[in-house]
């Protein structure tokens, strides 16, 4: 046998090679806090996918025309996969799919904040599809860079899929906005109430915590929650007011200096509320996932009955 | 009424618009399931279902249009829900996972017979779509046969389960063989051999398999009236569903 590795050179190295912009395999040695970060990272945006069907997917049975009911079908269907996709990343770390879904159902799992808002008519699936998943991208666009291996590949093809999601969602939202009066009204009342709710998707203002600063050092995000959140809005205020909609917020402006939107924060508090259980459709979301989950349950048991009789 | 070549009109169209009304039910069903199916790999099959079987009444309906010049979401969206000719069976909810299955199955093997018959059919645009469609059900029968086979006799609650789902689907599924008004025609002109004789081939190829995974066929009457816009309420109820947002400002744009 070789001289022992100390704990201390394992890490080293493992810091080094993360500084080297290396990617971490899933046999590879890591620091078990990283495993845990990334177990507990990749879960939630697996969950995110799977909850973030149900606003959306509430709207396939009413969509209007053909190609509108296709392509949300489509779309949501791509949330189930990417949700698939993810959880097997986070399987490669040592937890089953199965813990995973048993934790997001007893409500110890997150998810994305955003996907416990309401979506009371039409125009919220162009905004979420065009809003959302831009804020979705511009988060997983820095995602790729990861240092863990699995989820940067996972990022990759999410994010190839979601820029067809935003191309969808601004097609819709395009229409409505060049359309009826009430299609107009529709469209304006769908951002007005989405705006904040997306502005929180990036996370808290950084206060730069130890948890901060870790992640970025293990390379695990490669930027802070304002950066991402300012380059979303950068991005898409203005194609908002290209359309002719507006933006609820009375200071927001340009700033010529630094070349970025300054805009209202939204409300903290709100957040806060909201991801300790106490938002608008939190006890929906997971109860219509719990039933899901308890009325699939004989399938799963049959079909895993019939895998052990045929490995018999 | 007849084509230049010798294909009756009327008869022709009647066929269409229940080949794409069926299409169109049975899609939108299957969509209820996206979100909600027992595992993610079946809610990503049933929603690629489900848009497959959108897209194959979406071709059906294209077709309606070049002889009448009616166009597909009009059709889709802006009749009366009395003035559809699926077959109920289509209409039905979609039930537990182990009724869709039945009823995906059932209908599968249908898609399988008459796509076969049509792809025969001397009036060409028929012919062409049909084997388009035959291509992606072959998907569709692989799934749905292999679930029968799997869940048939699994466990003793999906056994019972499914059994239950026969029970009811079978009468139903015999529903979609109902003669269509002028029938008689498109078999004189060779467009298909008429539904009885579909019936009869598609009662070959279900009864092995459904008696392979120990469910038994039941003896109940077959479930007519579809074809004759004789509908359940459902069928109300889903077309209320399928039109609410169209229905805000029809013939805007959506």
């Amino acid at each position: 046998m070789n001289s022992q590795v100390t704990a201390e050179d394992q890490l080293a190295r493992f810091e080094e090679r993360v500084a080297r912009g290396e990617k971490v395999e899933p046999g590879d040695w890591m620091p078990d806090e990283y495993r845990k970060s990334l177990i507990r990272m990749i879960g939630q945006h697996a969950h995110s996918e799977i909850v973030g069907q149900l606003p959306e997917g509430k709207w396939i049975p009413y969509a209007p025309g053909f190609r509108r009911k296709l392509t949300l079908i489509a779309k949501v269907q791509d949330e189930a996969g990417h949700g698939q996709l993810l959880y097997r990343a986070a399987e490669t770390l040592g937890k089953s799919r199965e813990e995973m879904l048993e934790e997001l159902l007893a409500g110890k799992a997150k998810y994305a904040n955003v996907f416990n808002y309401p979506t009371p008519s039409w125009a919220d699936v162009g905004v979420i599809g065009w809003l959302v998943d831009m804020a979705a991208v511009v988060n997983q666009t820095m995602l790729q860079q990861t240092s863990f291996g699995p989820y940067a590949r996972a990022m990759k093809r999410i994010c190839y899929e979601e820029s067809f999601h935003i191309k969808q969602g601004y097609d819709l939202v395009a229409t409505l906005a060049k359309g009826t009066p009430e299609q107009k009204a529709m469209v304006q009342g769908a951002i007005d109430r989405w705006w904040y709710p997306t502005l929180m998707m990036s996370g808290p203002p950084d206060n730069l915590s130890a948890h901060t600063l870790q992640s970025l050092k293990w390379r695990i995000k490669t930027k802070t929650n304002e950066q991402v959140r300012q380059e979303y809005v950068d991005l898409i205020v203005p194609q908002i007011r290209a359309l002719g909609l507006t933006i609820p917020d009375r200071d927001l402006k340009y700033d010529e200096k630094s070349e970025h939107w300054s805009y209202t924060q939204p409300d903290w508090e709100e957040l806060k509320r909201v991801v300790n259980g106490d938002g608008p459709m939190n006890k929906e979301r997971l109860a219509v996932r719990r039933k899901a989950h308890e009325d699939g349950r004989w399938v799963r048991e049959a079909l895993a009955a019939k895998r052990k009789e045929v490995a018999a | 009424m007849s084509t230049s070549d010798g294909i009756p009109t009327q008869a022709l169209e009647t066929l269409l618009l229940a080949l794409a009304d069926d299409e169109l039910m049975l899609g939108h069903r299957n969509a209820e399931w996206t979100g909600y199916a027992p595992l993610i790999e079946e809610d990503i099959a049933f929603s690629n279902i489900a848009q497959d079987e959108l897209g194959h009444s979406l071709a059906w309906f294209t077709l309606y249009q070049q002889l009448s010049n009616k166009k597909p979401d009009s059709l889709a969206f802006e009749r009366e829900w009395s003035d559809y000719t699926c077959c109920r069976f289509v209409t039905y909810p979609k039930g537990d996972f182990a009724y869709t299955v039945v009823r995906q199955y059932l209908f599968d093997e249908a898609e399988q017979v008459r796509l076969r018959a049509f792809s025969l059919s001397p009036y060409e645009p028929i012919r062409d779509v049909s084997a388009k469609i035959l291509r992606e059900e072959a998907y569709h029968l692989m799934h749905s046969q292999g679930l029968i086979e799997r869940l048939g006799d699994a466990t003793e609650e999906s056994h019972r389960r499914m059994q239950a789902a026969l029970n009811d689907a079978f009468p139903q599924a015999l529903g979609m063989f109902e003669a269509l008004e002028g029938e008689d025609e498109l078999i004189s002109s060779g467009i298909f051999g008429g539904n009885a004789k579909l019936r009869d081939e598609w009662l070959g190829r279900v009864q092995p398999v459904l008696e392979n995974a120990t469910l038994l066929i039941p003896g109940a009457p077959a479930d007519f009236g579809g074809r004759k816009r004789n509908h359940v309420e459902y069928l109300q109820q889903l077309v209320d569903d399928l039109q609410s947002v169209y229905k805000i400002a029809p013939g805007a744009k959506w």
